[in-house]
Parts: C-alpha cells; sequence; structure tokens
C-alpha cells in the first residue's frame, strides 16, 4: 500500500513554509471553526476515541495522558511539546517543523484550547538552532495574524506560545528533564511520582506531547475521532511517520498508514525503502529508533511463528523482546550484510554513555562499563566472558533506573548479542581477522547454520 | 489511613507516607538500605536505587503488581499495599547489581579513609554485594580539588547522592558546589576554585554516605572505632549545640552532629562547634552515646544478609503462627504488638 | 576578551525578549537560551566571566550556570576556532560513512577530534546523532546542517569557510584571539 498522506500532505509545497501559503491551503480556517464551536471537553473525546497513541516512541494513549491532568488544580495549565527529537535514526519531526512549520502552530493551539494552557512551548534540541528560527518567523506571522495573542481569532480566549531551545542533550527527550531543561536546569529526569500532568512545568499540571502527536490533533478533530480510528488497524490508528536511513536506496520520511504495510514491503517498495543501497543483502533492521532491540532480516519481515509482520505497534511486539521488537518513535534503519554488529552496538552504546545524565547509578555506571567492554571487543582484544557480562549489566540496569535511558541503553545490547552472539564470538576467536574496522565489506561474518 | 504490608509486617501510616518511612516505622531488618534519601534533605532521593523493592500488590483495589521493581524512598504507600524488601530475590539480585555499579570506580580505599567504620557504602557492600569486582578496567579518577581549609573532598569516593548539595541550598545557605559535567564523567565540583565557608557548610561531611567529604581537622587522627563518643552540649547562638564529641582519652578528637539509627543528623550544628570547639571544657558532658547501627563501629555486631533473611523467615513463621492462633480464637487477639520487638529479637 | 563581558545593545534587546517568554519570577527559565545567545555574543565559548555575566543577568547563582553550561554539550567551556565543524558519528550517520568523513577531516585540516587548526579558523568535533539520519553523513557549522557529504564536499565546504572568513574578516576578531589560545593546547 502506497504512502497515506495526511500530516505530510503539503510536505513538500514550499506554500506551506508561509502563513499567507499555509492559509491558501485552507491552513487555520478549520482551527477557528473549532475555537468558536468546540468545547475543550469534547476535542479530549475526540482526541480519546481516536486511539492516537503518542509518537515520541512509547506509544502511550495521548487520550489518556490528558486525562490525568489534575483539573482540580487552581494553578496555571501548560503545555509543552517535544521536540527534543535526538533518537539515532529519528528525523521526522524535524519534516514537520521545518516544512510545516504552521501546521504545528495549529496543533498547539488546539491541544492547548483542550488542555487549558495559557502559555505553551515547544522545546527544539539545541542542534536545530534553524529549525527554532523557521518556528520563530510563524510564530511571529502568527502573533501579527491575531492567530496568537489576546483574544484569538475572536473567540475571547488569550493564547501565547514560545519556543525554547535545548543545547545538546538526548535526554531531554525524557518528558521530566524537558522540564527542568525549560526551568534552566540540568536535563536530569525527575523521580515520578509525581508525573507532570499533576506537577509539571514550575510545579503546574502539565502535559507534554510529541511534535507528530501534536500535529495529528487537528486532524482528527476535523474528521471526527471515530473516522481517525478507522484508519489503520486498531488498536494501532491513525499514520505514522517512518524515517527511513542506513543501507536504502531511499531513505526519507514516509507517511504510512498503521497495519497495512508490510515490512518487507517497506524494505523494498519504490514507496519506500526502495532496497539495499549498495547491492548488498540487508543483514538486520532497527525498526522504531535505536532503543529497540534489533532484528535479524528474517525476523523482521516475519514473526517467529512465520507470520508476515507489517508496520503496526503490535505487529513488530509480536514475540515480546526475545522475537520482536518495538516501532518506538519510527527511526527505521537498516544494515546490510557489510554492517559489523559488533562496530554497530559499541557505536549505540557510546551514545547512551555520551548521553546518561549520570543521576542515577545504574545508568551512569552501567553505560560507561558496557562502551568500554565493547570498545575492547570491536578492538579483538575482548574475552569470551565479556560477552555474558554485557548481558548480566544489561539486565541489572534494564528497569532499574530513574527514567527510560537505562532500558533504551539496555535493550540494544541484549538484542544484538541475542541475535548475532556468533559475531561477538568472531571477534575474540579471531582477532586478527578483526583488526580492520572494515572487516565486514570484505568477509562478512558467517552466521551458523 | 493506608495500610501497607511489607515483608509480612502489617502497618498503617498517613497517607502520602513513602514505603521507605513506613517501613522505617516498623523498623528492624525489612527497612530498605538507603544511600542518597535524606529525610530532612528535601528533594533527596531516587538517585542511587539501593532501596528498590517489589511492590507485589498495588493496592486493595488494584492488587495487581508493579512491573517494574520502585524506589521504595519515592513511592508512596496505598491503602492494601504489598511490598516485599528481604524476601524477594529479585529485590536482592538487583540490589547486588546496585552495589556493584556503585563500587564499579569506588577506590575501596578503606585503610585509608576516614569513613571506614562508618560508611553506608562499606555497610551496604557487606550486606549487599559481591566479594569481588568484575569490572577489570582502571577505575575513573578525578583530580583533587581544594574546598577549603576545613572540609576535604575526595571526589574518587563520591556515589552522586547530592545529598551535600541539597545540604549547602537548604542547611548552608550560599551554594557555591554542585554537580557538574554528566554521566560517567559527573562530578561534584565547585568549577572555579572556590571554599565552602558558610557557618554551617560542615554538615556536608555529615551528610555524606562515604568518604568523599571529611573533616580536615580530624583528618587521619585515628579509625573511628577507636575513639569514643560522647553526647555533649554547649551554648551556641548559631546552632543547637548538642553535638557528638568523639573522645581520644581527654582529648577531643573530632565533633560530629548527633546521627539516628539511619545515620541521619538529628539537629544541624554550626561550624564553630565542629571545628572549633576541640576543647574539652567547651562541652558539657551528657553520656555515653549509643551506636545503634549496625557496621564495624558497632564492634562486630554484624549482621550479614544470612542473618538478615534468618531473621525475616523466623518472623513470617511466626506471624503465620499467630494468625493462625488468631484464628482459632476467633479473630480475637490481634496480630502485631511490638513487630519491631520481634525482628530485632 | 575584555575582563568584563557585556553585551551589546542589540543583544541586550534579545535577552529582554527571551525573558519575556517565561513567567514572572521564573527568568531562570531562560538560562539556556541566554547562554546560546552569550555564546555567539561573546567569543565563542562559555568563559568563567561569561557565565558569571549570564548569572547576575538573570538573577541565579554562579554554580548555577556552571552546572548547565557543564551539561550540555553544545556549550565550549573552552576556546573554539572560528569554526566549529561538527561531524555527527552515531548509528546511521556511522553506516553510511561517518568515520570516513571525520577521517578525512583530520587528515586535511591536520588535527586530530577535539582538536582546533593552528590559525584558529576551524575546531573538529565528533558528536552524536544530529537528527538528520535520512541524510547522512551530516555536518553541522554553527547553525546549517550540511547533508550527503563526501571528501569532497567536505574540500568544497572547508573551502567556502574559508572565503566566507577572508570577506568577513572583523566579524569574530574575538573569537579568533580566543582561538588562537586553543591552538596552542588543541593540537596534538
Amino acid at each position: 500500500m502506497a504512502q497515506r498522506k495526511m500530516l505530510l500532505e503539503y510536505a513538500d509545497n514550499p506554500e506551506a513554509r508561509s502563513l499567507e501559503g499555509w492559509k491558501r491551503l485552507g491552513g487555520y480556517a478549520q482551527v477557528e471553526s473549532i475555537l468558536k464551536t468546540r468545547t475543550p471537553d469534547s476535542i479530549m473525546e475526540e482526541v480519546k476515541s481516536s486511539g492516537l497513541r503518542g509518537r515520541g516512541g512509547a506509544g502511550f494513549p495521548c487520550g489518556l495522558k490528558w486525562s490525568f491532568l489534575d483539573r482540580k488544580s487552581d494553578k496555571p495549565r501548560y503545555l509543552v511539546c517535544n521536540g527534543d527529537e535526538s533518537e539515532p535514526g529519528t528525523f521526522k519531526d524535524r519534516h514537520i517543523m521545518e516544512r510545516l512549520p504552521h501546521q504545528l502552530i495549529e496543533g498547539m493551539i488546539v491541544s492547548s484550547f483542550a488542555i487549558g494552557s495559557k502559555h505553551s512551548y515547544i522545546y527544539v534540541r539545541g542542534e536545530y538552532m534553524y529549525i527554532l528560527r523557521i518556528l520563530e518567523k510563524a510564530i511571529d506571522e502568527a502573533y501579527a495574524a491575531g492567530y496568537l495573542g489576546k483574544n484569538i481569532f475572536g473567540s475571547g480566549w488569550d493564547f501565547d506560545l514560545s519556543v525554547h531551545p535545548g543545547a545538546g542533550a538526548y535526554i531531554c527527550g525524557e518528558e521530566t528533564a524537558l522540564l527542568e531543561g525549560l526551568e534552566g536546569r540540568r536535563g536530569n529526569p525527575r523521580i515520578k511520582p509525581p508525573f507532570p500532568a499533576v506537577s509539571g512545568l514550575y510545579g503546574c499540571p502539565t502535559i507534554v506531547n510529541n511534535v507528530e502527536t501534536i500535529a495529528a490533533v487537528p486532524y482528527i478533530i476535523a474528521m471526527g475521532g471515530d473516522a481517525y480510528a478507522g484508519i489503520g488497524v486498531k488498536p494501532s490508528t491513525g499514520t505514522k511517520l517512518i524515517s527511513a536511513s542506513g543501507h536504502i536506496r531511499k531513505p526519507g520520511v514516509y507517511e504510512i498508514e498503521l497495519g497495512k504495510v508490510s515490512c518487507e514491503e517497506f524494505l523494498h517498495s519504490e514507496d519506500y525503502c526502495g532496497g539495499p543501497s549498495n547491492g548488498r543483502p540487508f543483514k538486520a533492521v532497527i525498526a522504531g529508533g535505536s532503543s529497540v532491540p534489533v532484528l535479524p532480516l528474517d525476523l523482521f519481515v516475519k514473526t517467529a511463528a512465520g507470520v508476515p509482520r507489517m508496520m503496526s505497534y503490535e505487529s513488530l511486539a509480536e514475540g515480546g523482546f526475545v522475537s520482536g521488537t518495538s516501532l518506538g518513535s519510527g527511526g527505521l534503519f537498516v544494515m546490510d550484510d557489510s554492517t559489523c554488529m559488533v562496530r554497530n552496538l559499541w557505536n549505540l552504546a557510546r551514545f547512551y554513555r555520551h548521553e546518561s545524565c549520570g543521576q542515577c547509578s545504574p545508568c551512569r555506571e552501567g553505560t560507561a562499563w558496557m562502551e568500554k567492554l565493547l570498545e575492547r571487543l570491536e578492538a579483538g582484544e575482548g574475552k569470551l566472558t565479556d560477552i555474558d557480562l554485557l548481558v548480566e549489566i544489561s539486565k541489572k540496569i534494564e528497569g532499574n533506573t530513574i527514567c527510560p535511558l537505562g532500558d533504551a541503553a539496555a535493550w540494544p545490547v541484549a538484542s544484538h548479542i541475542r541475535h548475532f552472539r556468533h559475531e561477538f564470538e568472531h571477534h575474540v576467536r579471531f582477532p586478527e581477522k578483526i583488526r580492520d574496522p572494515k572487516h565486514n565489506v570484505a568477509a562478512p561474518i558467517p552466521r551458523p547454520s | 489511613m493506608p495500610k501497607v504490608t511489607i515483608d509480612g509486617h502489617e502497618i498503617e501510616v498517613d497517607a502520602g507516607t513513602s514505603i521507605l518511612n513506613a517501613a522505617r516505622k516498623i523498623g528492624g531488618a525489612l527497612v530498605p538500605p538507603t544511600m542518597c534519601y535524606y529525610s530532612k534533605l528535601k528533594g533527596s532521593g531516587g538517585k542511587c536505587r539501593t532501596c528498590l523493592v517489589k511492590v507485589v500488590a498495588q493496592s486493595a483495589a488494584n492488587p495487581r503488581p508493579m512491573p517494574k521493581l520502585q524506589a521504595s524512598c519515592s513511592t508512596p504507600v496505598a491503602d492494601g499495599m504489598v511490598v516485599q524488601n528481604l524476601t524477594s530475590p529479585e529485590v536482592l539480585d538487583a540490589r547486588k547489581g546496585i552495589v556493584e555499579f556503585l563500587l564499579l570506580n569506588h577506590p575501596l580505599d578503606c585503610p585509608i579513609c576516614d569513613q571506614a567504620g562508618e560508611c553506608d557504602l562499606q555497610d551496604l557492600a557487606y550486606v549487599h554485594g559481591l566479594s569481588a569486582s568484575r569490572n577489570d578496567f582502571p577505575r575513573r579518577t578525578f583530580e583533587t580539588i581544594d574546598i577549603g581549609e576545613r572540609i576535604e573532598l575526595n571526589r574518587n569516593r563520591c556515589i552522586l547522592c547530592y545529598r551535600c548539595v541539597y545540604t549547602a541550598n537548604q542547611v548552608a545557605g550560599a551554594r557555591v558546589h554542585g554537580v557538574l559535567g554528566r554521566g560517567d564523567h559527573a562530578e561534584i565540583g565547585t568549577y572555579i576554585r572556590s571554599s565552602l565557608d558558610s557557618e554551617m557548610s560542615g554538615n556536608v561531611i555529615d551528610v555524606c554516605p562515604v568518604g568523599a567529604l571529611t573533616d580536615k581537622t580530624a583528618r587521619f587522627e585515628s579509625r573511628v572505632w577507636f575513639l569514643k563518643p560522647m553526647d555533649v552540649h554547649c551554648t551556641c547562638d548559631k546552632c543547637s549545640g548538642k553535638a557528638v564529641a568523639w573522645m581520644r582519652g581527654e582529648q577531643v578528637v573530632r565533633v560530629t552532629a548527633r546521627r539516628d539509627a539511619y545515620g541521619e543528623v538529628e539537629g544541624w550544628i554550626c561550624d564553630s562547634c565542629r571545628f572549633e570547639r576541640k576543647d574539652k571544657a567547651a562541652w558539657t558532658f551528657e553520656a555515653p552515646r549509643r551506636v545503634e547501627r549496625n557496621s564495624v563501629i558497632g564492634q562486630n555486631h554484624y549482621t550479614g544478609l544470612r542473618q538478615l533473611l534468618a531473621v525475616t523467615e523466623k518472623h513470617i513463621a511466626a506471624r503465620a503462627a499467630v494468625s493462625a492462633a488468631d484464628e482459632a480464637a476467633g479473630g480475637a487477639t490481634g496480630y502485631g504488638a511490638d513487630p519491631a520487638a520481634l525482628i530485632s529479637g | 576578551m575584555p575582563d568584563t563581558p557585556a553585551f551589546s545593545p542589540a543583544a541586550l534587546g534579545e535577552l529582554g525578549r527571551i525573558v519575556s517568554h517565561y513567567p514572572e519570577g521564573k527568568q531562570k527559565s531562560a538560562l539556556i537560551p541566554v547562554l546560546h545567545l552569550a555564546q555567539a555574543e561573546l567569543g565563542g565559548w562559555l568563559s568563567v566571566p561569561v557565565m558569571d555575566y549570564v548569572a547576575s543577568l538573570l538573577s541565579i547563582t554562579p554554580i548555577e550556570v556552571y552546572e548547565v553550561a557543564s551539561f550540555y554539550t553544545m556549550f565550549n567551556k573552552e576556546p573554539v576556532g572560528r569554526f566549529k565543524i561538527e561531524t555527527c558519528r552515531t548509528g546511521p550517520c556511522a553506516l553510511n560513512g561517518a568515520e570516513d568523513i571525520i577521517g578525512h577531516l583530520e587528515a586535511t585540516l591536520g588535527i586530530r577530534d577535539g582538536g582546533t587548526t593552528p590559525d584558529g579558523m576551524f575546531t573538529l568535533q565528533s558528536t552524536e546523532c544530529l537528527g538528520a539520519c535520512g541524510q547522512g553523513p551530516v555536518i553541522m557549522v554553527g547553525e546549517t546542517y550540511h547533508e550527503l557529504m563526501t571528501a569532497a564536499k567536505v574540500d568544497a565546504l572547508l573551502e567556502e569557510l574559508r572565503r566566507q572568513a577572508a570577506t568577513m574578516p572583523s566579524a569574530a576578531s574575538t573569537a579568533t584571539a580566543a582561538a588562537t589560545t586553543a591552538a596552542t593546547a588543541g593540537v596534538k
């Protein structure tokens, strides 16, 4: 099935980048009518019935998250948009913010209206500074048009929107670390409870949602929650942006109807990845950003039971973490047989070590220890016992940390070793064969039959 | 008031109480160990993960277990919650991992560390640790920085509990030190050369669970177990003046705040009392200080994990017997006259 | 670099705009954007006087600034060259040859990753995921992403940056002066 373009309908249309152009494409008309005819509660209900799941990676139902908002509190409420996209393999939010800034602003207006936030923020990772400029320009245009500020669209409702930059910290993608960054502090995730819906930004009830999630909200209200739930295959409703990269011919951001595209089709169809870029066979796929378990090609396209896998939350999770994975953020990257899985894992472990905030002991110490062991294995200086030790360390981190970064660091280690142990053992047994970092290009490590 | 069961003990506590504080109310072996939580410091806790427990039933209304282990210091109880600490092999296994992480880059220089004998990490490692380290990489080291005349900072021993940071914010007034860098390079530091010299700065020594912050005025003077701790007081206009003088014969070797069974100070003391009153005549002596903690300083009253488990099992058996008797008597006797006595006996 | 750093009137105006985004009394929220501003305005890196200046602007203590500046990797705690060339080395970029790009940069500029050229022109820094995985290998210079990099494109980029520096020599004179100091320390 070809792409189903909803969020990305105008992504390639330069008109979408200015307010005037966006209006010519029909922008903002819908928002005005929503503000004038709908109640916050009815918007909440639509989002709930849409089955929209958080698009940042955890896939938590958005309507349910909104329902946790502390409505008894007399403090101000906040909506914060998480544009701290930093999960390796993921570049979809950048696509929306860069090409469709007004679509995101519309989402912020409607979602903030539903939640009751009078001042909302978009937290953009510091490296995306040029995108922050695009958003600021779009926001200025919206203020000038009366779509932001006092009495917007003449609805009697005041609403401010600001952009806040990060400065180089993957951890700020975790919602409470993001709030710390927004309050001018180190990005140390907070201890939960309390959750942001009760005590978030400045101790006030706060909802943090991903860019893609918020951008979807106006579409849901426009077509109705039930209609949106009719897209995709329940409970994976709607469309999802997939960032595709790696050894593929056509890297880029694709919008799919969840559950309607098979993994096989996604890899090989001209509508999507278009097959291998170097003419070499695919070996492994990381389906949802670097944190989710890697799968060998055969388990990515079919479950352990031989059922063809589809691009949906449920199908990719089939088999648990033993033979399945997770859709995560939709950051899909593909490796062909020139890839050394030990080097790949070392690369990712180095990332998590670099990005650990250092607050809790399992993550601070464990990520560094795993990285050192992997560096040693990749250099051909490791021991066979290092392989089991790595698995053991990953188990001691998993589930025991303050925030999910610990799990995110542990899962790649466990899954690379589970599915590609022979490559790790090869590095210990034949150190002379792997000295060249590109050893796999000339002679891929044989997989035991 | 919510009722919670921890390792077989039931207790009623105020709503909002953490599992840890409910356990401390019961007392004894079932209290989870802590390295970063400090009841007197707002915001502390959650970081070291030493106090992880298993919640096998979330509440009477929702009797499902929590999928992950929970930090008992920051998880509030709910009515009907059932918690396992020592009785959960999963908890003991995870804790063993935590101890290994905490010790991974620790210099293990106890023989030359002033904290030895009253060190929370030492105690924790004895009870919950592995007998050897599996880390064969060189340990991380930090350069030595000088934070003043009276407080010695050894960052190689630091476990980043953040207690000293909270103390500087909440007790000592102006904070000039904090946590710098991130990940496994995060460090306690001042960034620029500056010293901790507010009137209450010495309290960071007492809150430090390891030997990262020690008293320079008593440095290398004596192993703590050779000193006699005495409850003393003085008239002080800056603090309560209630302290412990650690005596070698007639000599006051060092002064600390009074600390409870969980190593927490009972009242903060000022730097004059701590660092300057080293003359016996400057203090009124009350009585010898009872050291209640099970540690090296408790003169070999060391309780290893095996003994702790034996006590817990004994208790659970006793409890089963009591409830059987209770049932036979038609529920008249009730249970739990003094669970703390039972568990410490 | 003068002993007491100070923002230009334009930067002070920008400061006011940034602070206005946050509720009254929550001006500490402006710390990260103001540190970005200070780094761009005051020499390309965050010296202690610059950080102390930012602390005074936001009425917070210096240690609160040091803690934050040392946490986020985009803040330079030491002087850097006029152009900081940051190459993504993570995951998909690595699969598509980021290591070769970094190696090419090192060989061309004669410095190691993390170092600065003796003329204070370039600092090389490999970074973690820049969020441009589909267009990797990617290089970030200032606020600009250069995508789908090859050795030839790297050479062209370096040439372009040198040309920029020649046409706008005074724009970052303080940065260059600071970088000269860095060059002595940074070259290996």
